[in-house]
Parts: structure tokens; sequence; C-alpha cells
């Protein structure tokens, strides 16, 4: 079965299951199941082999699941929003269709993603533009304490959902060019009198950190890294002249999470960009370095920044006095849903949402914590079943990274890839009180215009990845 | 660079698997505990949209509290309505998602809700079949409540009635009553007045009990072998306890007579001799046995019953220290003081009835699911076992001389033999009032039924004030073929 047609028959199932899920919602709305079930299922799966259609037209040889595993995830998203409130599932929808006209559109004016890369200063530029709009007067405002959203007339729009995709492609095309002249590892090893001051700096340095500040073990461990990293950067003589950029990009990164003020999509992008330097370098002092920077930092915000400090004090114990009913109220009810849901959930449509008197018990229901209601409807199971959608998507496109031929594929591919599964890390990790919970979406599934259009034109820059790979491999009688 | 992509999907993995570590956490392992937490309204909120089962009385149909539903479709919730009103006031309690729940009703909550476990709301989620509670039959008698509600008239006082031999309670009334279907509208005034309509008197209040207490005494001497229905004590009046004078009621003086006469007449000089015999740690060890010491064991919310025993000045229950010859008489000093509530003394009697076995006291008999299958019936179940045999056989032949001839005769029925003993404590600051006593069991040869009355404040003798309401409660729950 060629490529193609696997991805075909693959949406089939997923229309099965969205036609299922409102369904099952529907039944426990009204007593007659409607066949408007039939209509949303058969417009979605219209809506899909459209997008199908297109792929087959413009992306012959591009991997065959990425597509229907985000319209699994897509359905899933409008299934539960239709189930918070139809009406918000109606905008979803429409929200979808645009997402597939740019995801069209993509593919359409992206012929080739390297031409990304002759415009990777301006798309930097737009990115980092797009970051601060929402500290501008008058678009941009507070939301939660975070500078997220900007508001032009009625559209609410999160520059930070684009400007991810575009920082990934400006950190792809830089590391392709730079990755391995970033520092010249010495071919020797170095004479022991100098070894012995490389590792003695940081070690007494660590120990006057220790004495002088006063540190605890976490910040003594994480002085520790960062010193050593920076020893082990500084032994392999890091170019300047290609450091320079890239330390730009990073203090960038830093300010960012002091401008917009979120440690959520900070550490989206920290991720991504490390991740990147990751694959392009492969230097783990690199990575040292880099992280125990934005974990400093983090800890810097959440002392000194008060919403950062009230989500972290909300993380670490949501059910304290005076801090359930407030604060902790959204995390805290998050939890009491997920517990709800048990092994096997409520079954769709009948998870606790609506208090008696009206209003919601669930605070942003739609968006930050669509992952709860999916696990007090569907259970730990079918919890499970959405990281393994997600596993699985992320599986798909790092197997497009390992397939390209070159670097900046390779590079493209594992940052889109990145992204996105840190997002969901980051969201999911919220609601579940692994991390402090942040506003971010969680990708293809909750509510939000920018977050659903964004995520389909990272979808089709990885499909466009994974054509040119595997029309490639198949030129040179690769296995696919 | 493939080498550091694979590691990286590693890496993804692994946040990934961390996610669902923590999604089991919250959804299996804590979830009890977050259900349970205090500041969950989940489960109240669900609870409300379940209709909780019926509690029905005794004969099951009278419907002593139900379900009503409002509004339709997912909004539908359910609050309670109480068809008897106040009569069954105290032993059912009520539920309300502001107020909470009192009574049966929270004390057979799960059942009323229908709680299932994780296994079974999975078979149910396949039948889809909606959550309901199930129905609750209580051992409730309506006949015998209305007697004693009649014969209370109004008067601040607590009835109980329960089958010596299965421990089954058929009747719990306290006065004055509240009706449970005006809580949500009234439960600020009813904390406020006075008179204390919310305390159930039969399980939460206790009182001195008086000459009633002289049972206990006698089990404890008799059973021990300090005494015998033929030992002859001097009865005269008064009589040097612990170095102070005590007399008979009145006053009068009975010279030497036996145990029985003694009891018959309610002797207190006799028993208070009686009990500086068999000493403080006999009677508090046959107290034990009756369920003194410690909460009732009846299917009622522990914060509704308090246990009966010996209190001191400073209100702590003493078990050592007392005037035991004051006490043995139902009295006492301020090194310790007897009290006890109806419900106990109900047991007392049941205890003696049911020749010295104390079954629990049980205001459920049955619970039924809503297809009417029998889902789990309260069977018997023997507490203590608080004397031999013999003995109870010599109380009852003694406590029967008490109702043909002696200070209970007001609670003798026609054709059936009544052992009971009266006890009138004095009360109030200036001992102008009574707080009148009557407990017994009937018939005699074989005992269905034991009935304790109070009436606290009273102006009479517990055998005029008391023992009427006791007969016309027996009359009412042995007439007519029911016994």
């Amino acid at each position: 079965m060629s490529a193609r047609m696997r991805e075909l028959f693959g949406l089939l199932p997923v229309s099965l299951l969205v036609a299922v899920g409102f369904a099952a919602v529907l039944s426990t709305r009204s007593t007659d199941v409607s066949n408007a079930t039939l209509t949303y299922g058969a417009f979605f799966l219209g809506l899909c082999v459209v997008g199908h259609l297109f792929i087959r037209a413009r992306l012959p040889d591009a991997d065959p699941y990425m597509f229907p595993l985000a319209a699994v995830l897509a359905g899933i998203g409008l299934v539960l929003i239709y189930r918070i409130d139809p009406e918000l599932a109606r905008e979803q929808a429409q929200w979808f269709v645009v997402g597939l006209a740019l995801f069209c559109l993509t593919i359409l004016l992206v012929d080739d993603h390297h031409v990304l890369e002759r415009y990777r200063y301006t798309i930097a530029a737009v990115s980092i533009g797009l970051l601060v709009l929402p500290r501008l007067p008058g678009i941009g405002g507070q939301v939660n304490g975070a500078f997220l959203a900007i508001k032009v007339g009625p559209i609410q729009f999160q520059p930070a959902e684009f400007a991810k995709l575009g920082i990934i492609i400006f950190l792809a095309s830089y590391l392709r060019e730079t990755g391995d002249i970033l520092v010249r590892p010495r071919l020797r090893p170095l004479p022991y009198q100098r070894q012995l001051i490389l590792w003695g700096t940081p070690a007494l340095l660590t120990l006057l950190g220790i004495a002088v500040f006063d540190l605890r073990p976490a910040g003594s461990v994480l002085l520790a890294v960062f010193l050593f990293s920076l020893a082990a950067v500084i032994r392999d003589r890091p170019s300047p002249k290609h450091f320079g950029p890239l330390l730009l990009v990073w203090g960038l990164a830093m300010l960012m999470l002091i401008v917009i003020r979120d440690l959520g999509s900070s550490l989206m992008f920290f991720g991504g960009f490390l991740a990147l330097l990751w694959v392009a370098t492969a230097r783990l002092s690199l990575i040292g370095v880099g992280a125990t920077m934005f974990f400093g930092g983090a800890f810097y915000l959440s002392q000194n920044v008060p919403h950062v400090e009230e989500r972290v004090d909300v993380w670490l114990d949501p059910f304290a006095r005076g801090v359930v009913d407030k604060e902790g109220y959204q995390l805290a009810q998050s939890l009491f849903a997920q517990a709800d849901g048990g092994l096997f959930g409520q079954g769709f449509g009948q998870a606790l949402l609506e208090l008696p008197g009206g209003g919601t018990i669930l605070p942003a229901a739609h968006t930050d914590l669509i992952y709860a209601v999916l696990t007090n409807e569907a259970g730990l199971f079918g919890a499970a079943g959405l990281i393994g959608v997600y596993l699985l998507l992320v599986y798909r496109g790092l197997r497009t990274a390992l397939s390209a031929a070159d670097g900046f594929s390779k590079l493209l591919a594992t940052g889109l890839t990145a992204v996105l599964a840190i997002q969901v890390f980051v969201i999911v990790g919220g609601v579940t009180r692994v991390i402090p919970l942040t506003g971010v979406t969680l990708p293809l599934v909750s509510y939000g215009g920018s977050s659903i259009v964004a995520n389909m034109v990272l979808l089709a820059l990885l499909l466009i990845v994974s054509d040119h790979a595997r029309s490639e491999a198949q030129r040179r009688g690769g296995v696919v | 660079m493939n080498r550091q992509i694979v590691q990286l999907f590693g890496l993804f993995t692994l946040l990934f698997a961390i996610l669902l570590a923590f999604t089991s956490r919250w959804t299996v392992f804590e979830a009890s505990s977050l259900e349970n937490n205090p500041d969950n309204r989940r489960p109240l909120i669900e609870e409300q949209k379940i209709p909780r089962g019926v509690i029905y009385a005794s004969d099951g149909r009278t419907k002593l509290a139900r379900s009503v539903g409002h509004g339709r479709g997912e909004n539908r919730i359910y609050t309670r309505t109480y068809p008897t009103g106040s009569t069954f006031g105290h032993p059912v309690g009520f539920s309300y998602i502001r107020n909470g729940r009192r009574g049966l009703e929270q004390s057979r909550n799960d059942d009323l809700a229908g709680k299932e476990d994780e296994f079974s709301s999975i078979l149910s989620g396949l039948e889809s079949r909606s959550r309901e509670g199930n129905d609750v039959v209580t051992n409730l008698d309506v006949r015998g409540t209305q007697a004693a509600v009649a014969g209370l008239a109004g008067r601040t006082g607590a009835v109980v009635a329960m089958e010596p031999k299965t421990g089954k309670v058929r009747v719990m009334v306290s006065e004055p009553e509240y009706d449970p279907n005006l809580i949500p509208s009234d439960i600020g005034q009813l904390n406020r007045d006075p008179r204390q309509p919310l305390l159930n008197r039969t399980t939460q209040e206790l009182y001195p009990p008086g000459s009633t207490f002289k049972v206990v005494t006698a089990t404890a001497a008799l059973d021990s072998g300090k005494l015998t229905p033929d030992t002859v004590i001097d009865g005269s009046s008064p009589k040097t306890i612990s170095g102070v004078p005590l007399e008979n009621a009145g006053g009068e003086s009975f010279g030497p007579i036996s145990a029985t006469d003694a009891l018959t007449n309610s002797v207190n000089t006799y028993w208070a001799q009686v009990g500086e015999r068999i000493g403080r740690e006999t009677l508090v060890e046959y107290m034990k046995r009756y369920g003194f010491y410690a909460d009732p064991k009846l299917d009622y919310p522990d914060t509704q019953k308090i246990p009966s025993g010996i209190i001191n000045g400073d209100g702590d229950y003493v078990t050592d220290g007392f005037d035991v010859g004051r006490v043995a008489i139902g009295q006492g000093g301020l090194e310790g003081e007897v009290r006890a509530g109806p419900l106990q003394m109900a047991e007392v009697a049941a205890a003696v009835g049911n020749r010295g076995r104390l079954m629990k006291p049980q205001l459920t008999d049955r619970i039924v699911q809503k297809d009417g299958r029998v889902k789990e019936r309260i069977q018997p179940d023997l507490q203590s076992v608080v004397m031999k045999p013999e003995t109870a056989d010599e109380l009852a032949n003694m406590m029967s001389r008490v109702v043909e001839e002696g200070t209970g005769t007001a609670a003798a029925l026609a054709g059936i033999r009544v052992a009971g003993k009266t006890g009138t404590a004095e009360t109030g600051p200036n001992r102008e009032f009574t707080q009148a006593w009557f407990i017994c069991f009937a018939p005699v040869e074989n005992p269905q039924m034991a009935v304790a009355v109070t009436i606290p404040n009273a102006s009479g003798q517990g055998g005029t004030v008391a023992a009427p309401i006791a007969k016309s409660v027996l009359e009412a729950l042995l007439g007519g073929g029911a016994g």
C-alpha cells in the first residue's frame, strides 16, 4: 500500500472516533442521538480528506502517519470542547478550517523548506517582534500576570505560538552552519597543570559561592554544574565570532523569560533551543551552561515576580489554607477532577463541569485544564491514550529528522518536534502538578485559534521536510 | 547528529512517562484522599444528582424520608422531604447540601446514596444504569412512635422501645421534636432555641437515673453472689451512708426486709447498703457490661451519641472514688454522680428481659435495592453477656412485683405481665423538679419489648408520670396481634 493510501485509511478510524465521541456527548445531553453526530463525523472526515488530497498532490512522499495523528488530536479536542460548550466547539471548528487553509497555504508557498534559510534573520527579527508585542501598550495586556496575548479588535491572538516556529527555523538554520565550528575541541589533552587550573577554579568558586551566599543543596548543585560546564566550554575554545549571535539568542531567551513573565512558554522556547543545540553540537557542557542559566533565571523570577512566585507556591502546596480557594483553586480543582476520573473515567459527557447554581467548577476547562477534563471523562486509560498519540507524533517527527539528508532538515524537524513535545510536557505537567501550572495550550487539542493554526503550520513544515527526505531516499533506492 | 536525535526521543519518552506517572498518582493512588479532601465539593454536588433511597418505617410502607427531583436533564437535582414531619425527626435526621446530615441520613449515607466501589461502578457504566440510592427499612414502629408522642403530650422527655431478643429499636422519640423539612429555613432559629429541639435526648443527653439504677445495682449484687432475692437487710430511715444520713422517699422506714420487697418499694437505704457491700469495682464492672462508659452501639452517628457513666463535678467520667452507696441508688455527689441516657436504660431493661444477654440496639432492619432485592439484612448481634440467666430470672421476678404491687402499678397491662422499675430523681436548683423514669419489659414469661421513658423537670413520681406512657407504648407495640 502506498504511503498516501495508508494516510487515507488512517483518517477513517479518526472520523469514526470523532463521530462516536460526539454521539457519546450528545446522548448524555439529550435522549435522542440525532443524525447530527454522523454529520459531525462526516464533516470532519471531509475536511481531513481535503487536507489529505492536498498532501497527495503536493507532498506525495510525506510521512503517512503524522496527518492522521494530528487529526486524532484535533478530533479529541473538538469533542471535548463540544462537551464543555457547543458554541466554543463551533468556533474551534472554524479555527480548524482556518488552520487547514494555512496548512495548505504553507505547503503551497514553501515548495522547498531550504528557502526558509534565506530569510532566517528576517524570520528571527519578526519572531522576536511578535514576542514583544504583548508588552506594547494598546494591543497587549497582562493575563494572569503573563504577557502572552494581544488583542486587535475582537480577535485575541497569542503571538508566542507563531514565534516558536520562527525561532526554531532561525536556530535550525544558524546551527546547521555553525554547529561544527562553535567550539574547536582540543585533539590532545591539556597538560596536567592546566587541567588542575581548569577544574580547580570552578571547584573553588563553587565552595566560595556556597560559603558566601549560604546556598542550599539545590542551589549548590546548580552553581557547580554551571561553573564546571562553563569550564568545559572554555576548554573547548569557543569561537567568539560564531558564539556571538548564539549568545544573543541566549540572552534574548533569558530576557524573554523576564519580558513575557511566563515560565511555561519560556521553558518551551528554551527547551527547543537546548534540544537543537544538543543535536547540532553534542556538547553536554553547552547544555549544562544553558540549563543552569535557565533554572537560575526561573528561580530568580520565582523570588521577585509576584505572579511567578504565586504559581510556584501553589505548585508546592495547592491545598494550603487560604490558597486552595483562591490562587490554588484551579490546580486543586484539576487534581480533584482527575481523582474523580479514576482508572476508566466517568464516561464522555458525564464529568461534572457545572455547579448546580450555574458557573463552572473547572476554571479554563477548555484551554489550560482540558487534559483534566479528558482524565475526568476517560480516566487514566484515556489520558494514557492521548499521551500515546503525542508520543507517536513525536516519534514520527524524529523519524523524519533521522531520515533527512541535510543538517538543516534534520535540525528543523527536530526543533519543530521538540517544541511540540515540550509544550505537551509543560501544560500536562502543569495540570498534573509535575511543574508549576502555566497558561500554555495543549497542542491541537485545547481551544484557541492561534494555537491550532500555528500547530497546523508546524505540521505542514514537518510534512514538507518529510516529503523531501523520503523522496530523496527513494531516489537513492533506500528503504523508506 | 542521529545519535543525539535518538537520545532526544529517549528523553521525551521519559518526560511523557513522568506525566503518566503523575496522572496515575492523582487518578488511582491518591484518588481517595483527594475525594475526601474537605475542599473538594464534587462528592456533595454529585450526591445531589443521585436520588437518595427512601427511608421506611418497619411496616415497609410508611415513608419517613424520600427524594424529590427538580429540573430536567443534566441539571436534575434531588432534595429530601420528610412526609412524617417531626414525628420521626430524631431517628431519621436530615440530609441537605448546606446543612449536612444527621441521624440515619448520616449513619446510613453510603447505602442511601448508593455508594459503589470502582468495579461495580464500571459494571453500572456498561449497563448504562444511572447511580441511585438503596432504600433503608428501619425497625421504627409507627403506632408505637405515635403512642409515645401522644404520651409525652408535648412535655420535654424521651421514650425508647427495643426488642430484647433482637435489639431492634422500635421507638425512638425525643421531645421537643423538630421538623426536618424546615431545617434549610429554620436551622439558625432551631440552634438558638433554648428548648434544644435538635438534641436527641435518647442518645445525646444524660440524666440522673434515680431508682431505675437499682436494677443495675441488683444485677451486680445478685450475679456476684453477694445477695439473694431473700437477703434481709435493715431498711430503716435515715441510715448513715459515707458519713452522711440517707433517707427513704418520704422518710418512710421499712425495718428489716428482703431484696424483693426492697425493690418493690424502692427502698433507698437498703440498696445503698447493698452498694457498699458489692463495692465500686464490681458495680463499675457490671455497668460496663450493660454498655455504660461507651457510646451506645446503635447505627447512629457517633457525633450524636454520648456514653452513660459516673461523672464527677468536673464533667469527667470516673470509675473510682465515688460514693458507692449513693451511686447504687442512682444518685451521687461531686466525686461522682451516675448519669444515664434513655437508650442506655432501655438496654438495661432489655438485657434483663433477654436472660442477661444484651443485644446490640439497631435502627435498621434491611437495605433494599431499587429493584426490590434485599441487599443486606441486619442480623441480631450480641453486644455482651451481662449476667447469668438465673440472675436475670430472679431479677425479672423482682421487677414484676414492682408493677403488680409496688411503685409501678400504673404500667400494669390487662392479661400481660410487665416487669419494671420506677425512678424519681430530684432535680433543679431547689429540688423543685423531679426526673421521672420508668423502665420495663413485657411479657415477663416471653419478653417481646423493653421500654424506657424519662421526663425531666416533671412534677411527680416516675410511677405516676412515666409509667403510664410506657404502658400505652407497650399496648401499641404488643397489642393488635403485632407482638
